[in-house]
């Protein structure tokens, strides 16, 4: 939490002294008017604890009644891709696997130039394209509107990456991050110790360990859940709370009173691909 | 014998080349592969339709002489005389139609477990191949696959056994497998082939739909995708359908041609096929240019991209050197201008059937070779998540395999079994 009445006090004494000064006057007015301890009235909520406190309350529900959406401003994201990392850190992600990449794109021409940047999470589509698709229905939305994987029963025919409009899908091929490290006898040990930062992944609340090429999570497909093990615990999806601008959003959208409903009942959002009909539940704030 | 020699040692040097890649992708899996997560399918799934339509194509050939009495010439007992080798050498060249019969049967027999082979080696669990068949979804285009093949292949066994049981039974005393083979149906009485015969138009009958929902489904497994714009299409799934009879026509004709015994009769034959091929083609070029005119007009970017990519992209000289120099103009031109020759017949045929693997690839591939989001190929690197393509050395290694494999498999069946009529004796 910060305190900004504190804050202001600090740069005023120190550095920008005269440049402050003449604001911190008016602050010091009210605050002196109101009778209020400068450190209540000026305390701003980081949107993690309101979001966190909301997620408690839509775990009290029935999972059918909650509607788990996500909400992304654009505006916000500074292209960091610290989601992304904190993504493959959570779920574990082979090289080659990925669950939200952020794109990058400059736009205009020297001088006037900038950079736009999207995330990319699955939409967990109300209307997926790549749910029917699978031969042996190992993907399917879950009672909280989830696009899950059945890691035990996908046969790894890769439809659904075909199917799947937004590339939200991606195939583990088998790649460990730690096997070309060197390994010497009783020397050496790069290989075997950092075999073991590859931990199991805990997605769906279970352990998927990287034992060969026929057992899964490995030949299977993967893709983003919305982090359902970590919100299961009460925690939010690694994406929301690592982002540093605090541009990722995450919330039960059949909560009225919930931050993602104030931010998406707004006329600046969009969805991806509206035109395929399928539904994203993944907001972008433009 | 000299030709079936050389291709007997060409299939079994590419079987055990071949090897290597299955023995690289059962043990590897797919990490030897050159597709990835952006392309998640290769030379394999091109490979299963192409072998898969060419199944299709060659089963419907053998209709026209089961279901469609194209042969017939009004004289009943010839008919029945002919599946057991005992053609009078009657006058009526199109009655010869009727030797491709079971050539058609057992060719489309081949090619399918050469499909099943590729797209089996292609999923990511083997071992869960099971599932498609036992927990099927039948809202998947995929799932509806492995249920049409199972019955497909219960009636090519079925037609092939009724097409060659009289042959079978009439070798019995001297051919243990033969014995075993008719299943202890000996008798070879005229009454008994018309039985064959008349349960044969049955199941061709049956076999013709299906058939055609077959590959009218693989070819649906692709239109249906609307996330990709390059396969959307209604006429996705005729496509394929036409592709199919076109390449399997194709195979027949050359195959006819290459392992036929009795030359006279093969050149009666070859140049009538010929004329059906060339038809076929006409159609499929047709079709071919619809699609790629109307979108190239529309000009809408996700799917004109794709197009792009075939006409002028990496490989585009895949499609106007292969597909639209080798399968199409050369062969056209052999058809029209020396349409009474068997040998440039079967050349033509031969160009079009083996370079149909180009269709299935320019097909497949630039349907998914286009980024679905601005800036998702550079966004994050790692194995398999790039939108170029090329085949690997398993990649090809394994196609060599499978192919070689149904070679072989054809070899020993006309080797082992009454496929081809034995006209020596008219000789």
């Amino acid at each position: 939490m910060i305190n900004e009445a504190n804050l202001l006090d600090k740069y005023a004494s120190e550095v920008f002294a005269g440049l402050v000064a003449p604001a911190l006057e008016g602050v010091h007015a009210e605050i002196l008017a109101s009778a209020i301890p400068a450190a209540d009235l000026l305390v701003k909520e980081d949107v993690l604890i309101r979001m966190n406190t909301e997620l408690k309350r839509a775990l009290e529900k029935p999972a059918s009644e909650r509607r788990w959406v996500m909400v992304i401003d654009l505006r916000r994201c500074i292209g960091c891709s610290a989601c992304t990392v904190a993504c493959v850190a959570e779920n574990k992600l082979p090289p080659g696997v990925v669950y939200r990449p952020v794109m990058m794109e400059e736009v205009g021409t020297y001088p006037n130039v900038s950079m736009k940047f999207l995330p990319r999470p699955c939409m967990q589509c109300d209307n997926p394209p790549c749910t029917p698709v699978c031969p042996v229905s190992a993907t399917y939305k879950n009672a909280e509107g989830v696009v899950e994987i059945d890691y035990d029963q996908c046969i790894g025919c890769r439809y659904c990456i075909a199917a799947c409009p937004y590339s939200a899908r991606t195939f583990d091929f088998g790649y460990n991050y730690a096997e070309q490290l060197p390994v010497f006898d009783a020397a050496i040990v790069g290989g075997t110790t950092a075999a073991g930062y590859e931990h199991a992944s805990k997605e769906y609340g279970e352990d998927w360990a990287r034992n060969g090429i026929q057992e899964s999570p490995v030949s299977n497909v993967r893709k983003c859940h919305f982090c359902l093990h970590r919100l299961k615990e009460g925690m939010l999806p690694a994406c929301t709370t690592t982002c540093i601008g605090r541009a990722t959003y995450f919330g039960d959208a059949n909560d009225s009173t919930s931050l993602v409903i104030e931010l998406i009942n707004k006329p600046n959002v969009i969805r991806l691909k509206e035109e395929l009909g399928t539904e994203p539940r993944v907001y972008y704030i433009v | 014998m000299k030709k079936q020699i050389f291709v007997l040692i060409t299939a079994l040097l590419g079987f055990v080349a071949g090897s290597f890649g299955v023995y690289d992708r059962l043990v590897n899996g797919h990490l030897n592969a050159a597709y990835g997560s952006y392309i998640p399918w290769g030379l394999w799934v091109a490979l299963y339709i192409y072998l898969v339509g060419l199944s299709a194509g060659a089963f419907l050939f053998s209709t026209l002489v089961y279901v469609f009495n194209i042969h017939r010439s009004g004289n009943v007992a010839a008919v029945a005389t002919l599946p057991v080798g005992l053609a009078d050498g009657s006058e009526f060249s199109l009655r010869r139609l009727e030797d491709i019969g079971k050539l058609a049967l057992f060719t489309a027999l081949v090619t399918l477990f050469g499909a099943m082979f590729a797209i089996w080696m292609d999923i990511g669990h083997m071992e869960r191949a099971w599932k498609m068949l036992l927990q099927t979804n039948f809202h998947s285009l995929m799932g509806w696959m492995l249920w049409f093949y199972t019955a497909y292949f219960i009636l090519l066994m079925a037609e092939l056994w009724l097409a060659m049981r009289a042959d079978l039974a009439a070798r019995a005393s001297k051919n243990w497998l033969a014995r075993l083979l008719t299943f202890g149906r000996l008798d070879t009485s005229e009454s008994a082939v018309a039985a064959d015969r008349k349960a044969l138009r049955i199941l061709g009958s049956i076999g013709v739909p299906l058939a055609i929902a077959f590959h009218g489904g693989v070819g649906a497994l692709f239109g249906v995708i609307g996330a990709r714009p390059f396969w959307n299409s209604g006429l996705t799934p005729i496509i394929f359908i036409v592709g199919a009879l076109l390449s399997g026509g194709a195979l027949l004709t050359f195959i006819t041609a290459f392992f036929g015994s009795n030359q006279e009769e093969i050149g009666q034959l070859i140049p009538f096929l010929g004329r059906i091929v060339l038809g076929l083609l006409a159609l499929d070029v047709l079709l071919e240019l619809s699609d790629y005119l109307v979108n190239s007009y529309a000009a809408i970017p996700a799917h004109v991209d794709a197009l792009r990519m075939v006409l002028f992209g990496p490989y585009w000289w895949v499609f106007w050197f292969v597909h639209v120099g080798l399968g199409v103009a050369l062969p056209a031109f052999l058809l029209i201008a020396f349409r009474r020759s068997s040998f440039a017949t079967a050349t033509a045929s031969f160009l079009i059937a083996f370079t149909f693997i180009t269709v299935r690839l320019n097909i497949v591939i630039p349907g998914l070779s286009i980024s679905e989001l601005k800036g998702l190929g550079s966004a994050f690197t790692g194995p398999g998540l790039t939108f170029s393509y090329f085949p690997s050395q398993t990649e090809w290694l394994l196609a060599v395999w499978v192919v070689s494999f149904a070679v072989l498999v054809f070899l020993a069946g006309l080797h082992w079994l009454p496929i081809l009529n034995e006209r020596k004796e008219s000789n």
